[in-house]
């Protein structure tokens, strides 16, 4: 046997990505494996780097909003959302019921199509290709919808500051309360093709745990806290829009892994149509955006008196209002800032801004879910098979898109 | 607890590290020294009563020209045994750009200092990996700091991976399908 | 080894000259070939098709009526795609592994009986030389990944190494029962000894040994949920990730011929060849007409029917796991069932 020991084994180091099938965009993981062990995982992020904080800072409030569209462009709705409440907040704007209301449905319809492209692609990595079609097909209903209020499909910038860009119709409404009562069937499907398989519980139980003190450590947020069995959820602890006049409950894991993942998810496909269902019967009638909203041309500087020309809306449909700016200081800019989190599909969306009192943000942070989440690959990584890894960055639920800004 | 209380509280035990606290809508930000800021941020993260154990969010910010102080370490903390929030600003002048790492007590600071480091050129003492992150190994400057030329032709001194590529694009151009 | 003389080797009457034996054997191995290969083409279409139908879309619909000139159009463009070889790969390895893998397979056809006195060649060990060439055309991939010089595809052919070792000895062992029960390695005295029983197949005293042949299969010919080597969401496309053009092509058909072999093994050692059941004739005796070709080509389609089934159902096993599957479960299963067949035997 000594001539084994003499043998040296060496780490094969893979480099995964930025081009591979798996990896959810242009992630580069580099592997270090002993067999088929890893060793190290090292993740390196940056390929998809637009520079929207900085793009950000060189724009005004409103024209700012369609850079959120790109960051997570598979819940765009979300992101523009989050965006819109932000702002919202720093420039004091009131939102009608009516458009609270829009955006609640929006936000959730936005979680639904999220999930489901998460559910697709996380099955195809593990195998299992059919779930692919199942909820893509689906999807597509959640982007007619889309397509019913604002035209476009993808990159919605349908929410504004202030509101909503244009009253949902009647047609929505039905089409989108015949969504609610069909949804639940074909989550059954999707449940009906994974949830009790042997090979996909082998694949998910007990892999990638990270335990609740961890998670929270390494500030993870979304699904992938709650499937760690922390009930932190933004709708609930920061209520914004219609959250708190609707009733939903958070579904939290207990084991830490990634089937308790997988199956928070897919309890947040009941809850989310549940609040979309409540949403659509308690709408009121009104207006669907604040009067005071800025339009596209808000002033880069702040006017000096209160009675500077008012901006035109974008729309024209509201009598122009006085923008509301916080109230100019003679001496020298003051700096205010406000942090604002929206609960987006795959976890806390914050915006960071630190406002100079013009029409431009001086800063604007962008706290991105994946950025964080992808910080904790390593350590789910390091010790388990490569096709474990595979089932870790499904998990986390990343878009490098909003990861690499 | 309020913002406010807890704003107080951290007046009262490091008084002489507090240098501002202001209130905006409900939030309210510390501005402090950075010379204890483990100690502070230790404080936040262990007492009970305060437990901040969520750093939501740590980037960076420049006030070029704008304050004495060039730039500004910023964490958004919340706990989410509590409910509560406060923002801890630490400054950081531009000739000691250099703040110690709260990765010891949040693991999920290491990518948000690395990034302030790419974004700002703010060091991290006691970092386990300072490297750039969103941006290229090889870049030069900090492009979030407010004197970073948001276009230029700088020719010659171009980073080397884009000229690569208009070299590549040049030489392609034979091969154009008219 | 007996081969009961050349002549009877090649299965021809002993009264016909060499010459014209040579002849009619080369027609043979032409229209075995041909067959094989239209049939390649067409499972790859039926396999989309059924997969496509069983995600609800249509497959592919566009290359004539539903899209039945598609595996023609594929054929064509592969065969006119450029073939990379890798700079750092070592060329004649890699150049050699594809003809190999899917030489191994295509000569496993030799020995598979169609129908009632059709097979190229007629040896008493069939069923043994079947084996061998499967598991010959393992070197194709283990070659081909490491000939690339691809991290990538050196995995996969490691991982596909390892798994073609685990499973052909649960492959082998799970036949080890039909040999008992026929007496014989020849896949004509099989296929004939099943029709002893009213039932006419093997796979009802032997239904441990099929299901361990069927998974022991599905491992061998590297189909999901065994596809490791080739796992895509992992390494990418496996040991074939530095193919390209016709190249790859080969390795494609390799894989449907092993399926297509299996396919068949299954069908003489378990489901009773050519024949129909005897009780099946006895109650409608109008089946009698239908000629064994059918019965037999029914049944083999319903195996690679079998193969899109699972493929479309079913995620992938993780490499451990499979591993476990394999020598802890279905060996020791296939051991069971020989000593049981064995004693059961020997009593009766």
């Amino acid at each position: 046997m000594a001539v084994i020991k003499d043998l040296k084994t060496k780490e094969i180091t893979i480099n995964m990505g930025p081009q591979h099938p798996a990896t959810h965009g242009v992630l580069r993981l580099m592997l270090e494996l002993d067999g088929e062990t890893v060793v190290k995982c090292t993740p390196y992020i940056g390929y998809l780097h637009r520079g929207t904080e900085k793009l950000g800072e060189n724009k005004t409030y409103a024209t700012a909003l369609p850079l959120t569209d790109r960051l997570d462009y598979v819940s765009s709705m979300s992101n523009n959302i989050g965006f819109c409440v932000a702002v919202e907040k720093l420039l004091s704007i009131k939102v009608p019921e009516r458009a609270q209301y829009i955006r609640t449905i929006m936000a959730e319809l936005t979680r639904i199509a999220n999930h489901i492209v998460w559910i697709a692609t996380h099955a195809l990595d593990i195998g299992a290709m059919t779930v692919f079609l199942y909820s893509m097909r689906d999807r597509e209903w959640i982007l007619d919808l889309y397509e019913m209020t604002c035209g476009a499909r993808l990159t919605v910038s349908y929410p504004r500051i202030g509101g909503v860009r244009c009253d949902v119709t009647r047609e929505f409404m039905e089409s989108c309360y015949q969504f609610t009562e069909e949804f639940p069937e074909k989550i059954l499907q999707y449940e009906t093709l994974i949830d009790k398989n042997r090979i996909w519980l082998q694949r998910t139980v007990g892999i990638g745990i990270i335990s609740p003190e961890d998670a929270i450590n390494w500030g993870l947020t979304g699904p992938t806290l709650r499937g760690s069995g922390v009930p932190y959820d933004v709708r609930k602890f920061a209520p914004y829009d219609a959250y708190d006049k609707v009733d939903f409950e958070v579904p939290i894991g207990k084991n830490c892994d990634v089937y308790d993942r997988y199956r928070c998810r897919m309890d947040e496909f009941r809850q989310s149509v549940k609040i979309i269902r409540q949403c659509l019967e308690k709408m009121p009638e009104g207006l669907v955006l604040a009067p005071e909203a800025p339009g596209y041309d808000m002033p880069a500087v702040p006017p000096k008196k209160p009675a500077a020309p008012p901006p035109k809306t974008a729309e024209g449909e509201a009598p122009p209002p006085p923008p509301p700016p916080p109230p100019p200081e003679e001496t020298g800019p003051v700096f205010n800032e406000l942090y604002v989190a929206t609960e987006v599909p795959k976890g806390e969306l914050g915006f960071y801004f630190i406002s100079d009192g013009t029409g431009k943000p001086y800063r604007m942070r962008l706290r991105a879910p994946s950025f964080v989440h992808a910080g904790v690959l390593p350590k789910l990584c390091e010790g388990s098979l490569v096709a474990d890894v595979i089932a870790n960055i499904g998990t986390i639920d990343i878009v490098l898109g909003e990861c690499d800004r | 607890m309020t913002p406010q209380e807890i704003a107080q509280l951290i007046n009262e035990k490091f008084p002489s590290e507090v240098i501002d606290i202001k209130e905006f809508r409900d939030q309210v930000s510390v501005t402090v020294k950075k010379e204890k800021i483990i100690e502070l941020i230790k404080y936040l993260h262990d007492t009970p009563e305060l437990y901040f154990d969520h750093l939501a969010d740590l980037c960076g910010a420049d006030y070029h020209g704008k304050k004495d102080i060039r730039f500004e370490v910023v964490y958004n903390l919340f706990s989410i045994k509590h409910g509560h929030m406060i923002r801890i600003k630490a400054q950081v002048s531009e000739d000691d750009c250099k703040i110690d790492s709260v990765v010891s007590i949040w693991a999920g600071a290491n990518w948000h200092e690395r990034e302030c480091y790419d974004m700002y050129g703010i060091s991290f003492t006691g970092h386990p990996d300072l490297r750039r992150i969103l941006m290229p190994e090889d870049w030069e400057g900090y492009p979030l700091r407010k004197d970073y030329p948001l276009k230029s032709d700088l020719g010659e001194k171009e980073w080397k991976g884009y000229k690569q590529v208009v070299e590549v694009s040049e030489k392609n151009k034979a091969y154009e399908v008219r | 080894m007996d081969f009961n003389g050349f002549y009877g080797f090649l299965g021809c009457p002993q009264n016909t000259s060499l010459c014209v034996q040579i002849i009619i054997i080369l027609i043979k191995i032409a229209v075995v070939i041909a067959v094989t290969m239209l049939h390649v083409a067409y499972a790859t279409y039926f396999e989309r098709k059924v997969i496509g139908h069983m995600q609800v879309r249509l497959g592919p619909m566009r290359v004539g009526p539903h899209g039945l000139l598609q595996p023609i159009a594929d054929g064509v463009k592969l065969f006119f795609k450029e073939d990379v070889i890798p700079q750092a790969g070592d060329k004649w390895v890699f150049q050699l592994a594809p003809i190999i893998a899917v030489f191994a397979t295509l000569s496993a056809l030799a020995v598979i009986p169609i129908f009632e006195g059709f097979m190229i060649a007629n040896i008493n060990v069939g069923l043994l030389y079947i084996l061998a060439m499967s598991s010959l055309s393992a070197y194709g991939i283990i070659m081909a990944g490491w000939s690339s010089n691809s991290k990538y595809a050196f995995l996969g052919g490691l991982r596909s190494s390892a798994q073609v070792i685990s499973y052909e000895i649960a492959l082998g062992l799970s036949l080890v029962g039909v040999m008992l029960m026929s007496g014989s390695l020849n896949l004509y005295e099989i296929v004939k000894g099943q029709q002893e029983y009213w039932y006419g197949m093997y796979l009802i005293p032997q239904f441990l040994g099929y299901f361990i042949f069927l998974v022991a299969a599905f491992a061998e010919t590297n189909r999901t949920p065994f596809d490791l080597p080739e796992a895509e969401s992992e390494l990418v496309a496996g040991y074939f990730t530095e193919y390209s053009g016709m190249r790859f092509a080969l390795f494609f058909l390799g894989e449907y011929i092993a399926m297509i072999v299996m396919a068949c093994v299954a069908v003489i050692c378990f489901w009773g060849g050519w024949t129909a059941p005897p009780i099946l004739l006895k109650w409608f005796p109008f089946l009698a007409v239908v000629p064994g070709i059918v019965w037999f080509f029914i049944k083999v389609y319903f195996h690679i029917f079998l193969f899109y089934w699972v493929r479309a159902t079913v995620p992938r096993y993780r490499y451990d796991f499979l591993m476990r599957l394999g020598w802890k479960v279905l060996i020791p299963l296939a051991l069971l069932n020989i000593v049981a067949t064995s004693i059961i035997k020997y009593a009766f």
